[in-house]
C-alpha cells in the first residue's frame, strides 16, 4: 500500500479520499450494505425499517461516543457497557419507589461515580486505559448483583419519557431523535470549536508536548472519564426505553461494536485523530450489518469473530493510510 | 533485565535484595493461610486441596501473562484462549474415550493453544499494530471461535484426568500422612511450570525475551531477532493458556465457551508478583505466589460468610488497587 502510494493509482486516489473524508467513504459503504441489503430480500428497506434501524443505532452511536472521546486521547472505555446497563437497571427498579424523574436523576450517580473512578486510576495513578475501565466495570456488575438482591421485591417500571424515547415514532420519525439530535450537535461542537474538545486531540496527539504545553493532563483525564462514564449511563437510559426490559446484563451486547462503531468511524486507537461524525456512521454501518448478518443466519460466533477481524483490520489499514502522511 | 550471578554463592543480603518482593509475598501468603487457619480451625488437606484446585487455571493463565509481559507485551486474549482450549479439550475428550485417546486430545489441545497464540504474536510483529489492539481484537475473535466450537456448555472430561488434579499425593511406600498436605494439583501444577520455566529462562530465547521487553533497539542491537522473539512468547502464552483451559474443563467436567475472569485476575497477579508492566523484570515465583494470595484472601471472605457477590466486589477493588499501585510505583521509578 505505501509503494502505491508514489504513483496515483486508483487505490492510492480512494486511500487518500478515505483518508481526508472517512465520513463520505462510510456513507458510501453504508449505501452499499443498505443495497445489498435490498436485493437479497426485495422490499425489505422502506420507511418503517429505516426508522427501526435508526432507533437501534441511536443507543449505540452514543455508547460509541464514550470510546470515541477516550480514544482521541489515547485510551478506551471498556466500563461503558456495564455502566449502561447500571444506570438502566437502577432507573427501573428504582422508578416505583421514588418516581420516574428522580430516578434517572439517581441512575446517573453510579455512573458519575465508575466515570471518576476511571478518571482516578488513568489520570492519577496512570493505569493503562484498558485494565483500569476492565476493572471498574467488573466491580460495577458485582456492586448491581449485590443491589439486585435488595430490590428484587420492588418491582421495576420503564419510566414512561424514555419508553417515549425509545419506541415511540411521529410521522415515521423516531423519537430517540429528540434526544440524540442535540446531543451529537453538542459533541460535534465541543470536540472542535470548544477548549476541553482541542485539548482531547492534544493530549492524544502528543501527551508530553501537552503536559510541556502547561495542559494539566490528569485534570483532562479525570473530566474525559467522568463525562465518558455520564455519557454510558445515559446511553443506558435510553436503551431501556428500546428494550423496556431491564436486565442485569442489558447492553453487554453492545460494549463490543460500540468500539467497532468508533474504529470503522475513522476514531484511531493511538488517540489524536478522528472524530464523533464518523462514529455515528459506524453505529449506522454496524446496525445495518447486523440486520445482514441476522439474515444470513450467521451464528453469534461468527458475528463476535467478524468484529473482532473488523476492529483489526480497519486500525491497521488506518495504521498504513496515516503512516505516509 | 537480570544478569546471572558472577559469584558462586551469592551472599544473603544479595539474594534478599533480588528476591525481596517474592519472599515479601511468601511471607504474606503464609500469613494469609495462618489466618485462614484462625477463622476455620477445621481447614487443612481437605481445604488446601480445593482451594489449589480452585487456584489451578488462574495460576496457567497468570504464567501466560507473565512470560508476554516479561517480553513487554501484554495479552488481552487469555482468558477467551482458555475457552477456546477449554472446549475443545471437552469435545475431544468426549469422543476420545478412556485410555489413550485422552492422551491424545491434550496433546491437540496444546497444539490448538500455541497454533492461537503463535497468531497473536504473528499478527502484533505482521501488522505493526500495539499488542493491546491487536489482542483486544483476538479477544473477541477467540471468545466467537470458542461460541462456534460449542454454543453451550458441553462436552465431557476424561475420568483419569480429573483424577489427576484431585486429592493429596500419593507416593507408594511412604505412608499417605506425609504427603497429605502437597495436593496432586499443586504437584501438577509445578512441575508442568518448572518443566517449561526452568529450561527457558537458561535458554537462548529466554534471554531474549528478557532482552526484548527490556530494550527493543538494545535487543535488537545485540542480535536477538524481534519478531521471532515476540511470536515465541506469543505462543508459549497460548501454551499455558490452553493448560488453564484445560484445568477449567478438568476440574468442571464439561466445557464452557463463554470465558471467565481470568483476564483480570492474571494481570493483577503480575502486578502483584512484581513484573513491572513494561516488560524485561520480574520472574515467574512472584506473580505465582500472587495468584495464591488473591485466592486466600478470597476464601477467607467466603469463610467469614461475605456475600459471594460482595466477595467479588473486594476481589475486583483490591485488583483495581494492586494495578493503580503498581502504576504510582512504575511513574515513581520513571521520574527517579
Amino acid at each position: 500500500m505505501t509503494a502505491a502510494a508514489a504513483s496515483p493509482s486508483p487505490l492510492a486516489r480512494a486511500a487518500r479520499l478515505l483518508r481526508d473524508n472517512p465520513v463520505i467513504a462510510l456513507l458510501a459503504l453504508l449505501l452499499l450494505l443498505v443495497g445489498v441489503l435490498e436485493i437479497l430480500r426485495p422490499g425489505i428497506v422502506n420507511e418503517r425499517w429505516i426508522g427501526n434501524t435508526i432507533r437501534f443505532a441511536i443507543p449505540l452511536a452514543m455508547l460509541a461516543a464514550c470510546q470515541t472521546l477516550t480514544m482521541l486521547t489515547g485510551g478506551i472505555d471498556l466500563s461503558a457497557g456495564s455502566v449502561a446497563t447500571v444506570a438502566a437497571f437502577v432507573a427501573a427498579t428504582q422508578a416505583p419507589l421514588i418516581g420516574p424523574e428522580a430516578a434517572m436523576l439517581v441512575a446517573l450517580g453510579p455512573a458519575l461515580l465508575v466515570g471518576l473512578a476511571n478518571g482516578v486510576g488513568v489520570g492519577l495513578c496512570r493505569v493503562h486505559p484498558l485494565i483500569m475501565t476492565l476493572a471498574t466495570g467488573l466491580i460495577a456488575v458485582g456492586a448491581l448483583q449485590v443491589y439486585q438482591r435488595g430490590v428484587i421485591a420492588t418491582g421495576s417500571a420503564v419510566p414512561p419519557l424514555l419508553g417515549w424515547l425509545g419506541t415511540g415514532r411521529s410521522w415515521g420519525v423516531p423519537h430517540a431523535l429528540v434526544l440524540f439530535v442535540p446531543f451529537a450537535a453538542l459533541l460535534l461542537w465541543a470536540e472542535r470549536r470548544t477548549g476541553f474538545g482541542r485539548l482531547l486531540y492534544a493530549v492524544g496527539a502528543n501527551e508530553r508536548a501537552a503536559r510541556l504545553a502547561g495542559v494539566r493532563v490528569w485534570g483532562v483525564h479525570l473530566a474525559l472519564y467522568a463525562l465518558s462514564g455520564l455519557i454510558a449511563g445515559l446511553a443506558g437510559l435510553l436503551y431501556l426505553g428500546v428494550i423496556r426490559a431491564p436486565s442485569l446484563s442489558l447492553a453487554e451486547p453492545l460494549l463490543l461494536p460500540s468500539v467497532a462503531a468508533a474504529v470503522i468511524g475513522g476514531t484511531s486507537i493511538f488517540g489524536g485523530r478522528g472524530g464523533y461524525a464518523g462514529t455515528i456512521v459506524g453505529a449506522l454501518i454496524l446496525t445495518v450489518l447486523g440486520t445482514l448478518l441476522t439474515m444470513l443466519q450467521m451464528p453469534e460466533g461468527g458475528r463476535r469473530i467478524l468484529f473482532g477481524l473488523i476492529i483489526l483490520v480497519v486500525t491497521a489499514a488506518y495504521l498504513r493510510l496515516t503512516d505516509r502522511g | 533485565m537480570t544478569a546471572r550471578p558472577v559469584a558462586a554463592r551469592p551472599s544473603v543480603a544479595i539474594v534478599a535484595a533480588r528476591h525481596g518482593w517474592t519472599l515479601g509475598l511468601a511471607v504474606l501468603l503464609a500469613l494469609l493461610l495462618a489466618l485462614t487457619k484462625i477463622i476455620q480451625p477445621a481447614f487443612g488437606a481437605t481445604g488446601l486441596e480445593a482451594l489449589v484446585r480452585a487456584a489451578l487455571p488462574f495460576a496457567f493463565a497468570t504464567a501466560a501473562m507473565t512470560v508476554v509481559v516479561i517480553a513487554g507485551g501484554i495479552d488481552l486474549s487469555v482468558a477467551s484462549m482458555m475457552a477456546v482450549a477449554g472446549v475443545t479439550g471437552a469435545v475431544l475428550m468426549q469422543n476420545a474415550g478412556d485410555g489413550a485417546g485422552a492422551l491424545l486430545a491434550v496433546g491437540a489441545v496444546l497444539l490448538v493453544g500455541a497454533a492461537m497464540g503463535a497468531t497473536n504474536g504473528l499478527l502484533i510483529v505482521g501488522t505493526r499494530l500495539p499488542d493491546i489492539v491487536v489482542t483486544l481484537a483476538m479477544l473477541f475473535v477467540w471468545e466467537g471461535v470458542a461460541l462456534l466450537i460449542l454454543r453451550a456448555p458441553g462436552g465431557a472430561a476424561t475420568p483419569w484426568l480429573r483424577e489427576l488434579v484431585v486429592g493429596p499425593l500419593v507416593i507408594p511406600g511412604l505412608p499417605p500422612a506425609a504427603t497429605a498436605l502437597v495436593p496432586q494439583a499443586l504437584l501438577v501444577l509445578a512441575v508442568i511450570l518448572a518443566a517449561i520455566w526452568l529450561p527457558l529462562r537458561r535458554s537462548r530465547l529466554g534471554l531474549g525475551i528478557y532482552a526484548v521487553g527490556s530494550d527493543e533497539t538494545a535487543a535488537f542491537r545485540s542480535g536477538v531477532s524481534i519478531g521471532a522473539t515476540k511470536v515465541a512468547a506469543y505462543t508459549l502464552a497460548g501454551v499455558l493458556a490452553a493448560l488453564g483451559g484445560l484445568s477449567v474443563t478438568l476440574a468442571t467436567g464439561i466445557g464452557e465457551p463463554i470465558p471467565g475472569p481470568y483476564l483480570l485476575a492474571s494481570v493483577a497477579a503480575v502486578v502483584l508478583g512484581g513484573v513491572a508492566l513494561g516488560g524485561g523484570r520480574g520472574g515467574l515465583l512472584g506473580p505465582l505466589l500472587a495468584v495464591f494470595i488473591l485466592r486466600v484472601v478470597r476464601l477467607d471472605l467466603t469463610l467469614l460468610a461475605v456475600d459471594p457477590n460482595v466477595t467479588t466486589i473486594i476481589e475486583g477493588t483490591i485488583m483495581a488497587a494492586v494495578v493503580m499501585a503498581g502504576g504510582l510505583l512504575a511513574m515513581r521509578e520513571r521520574r527517579s
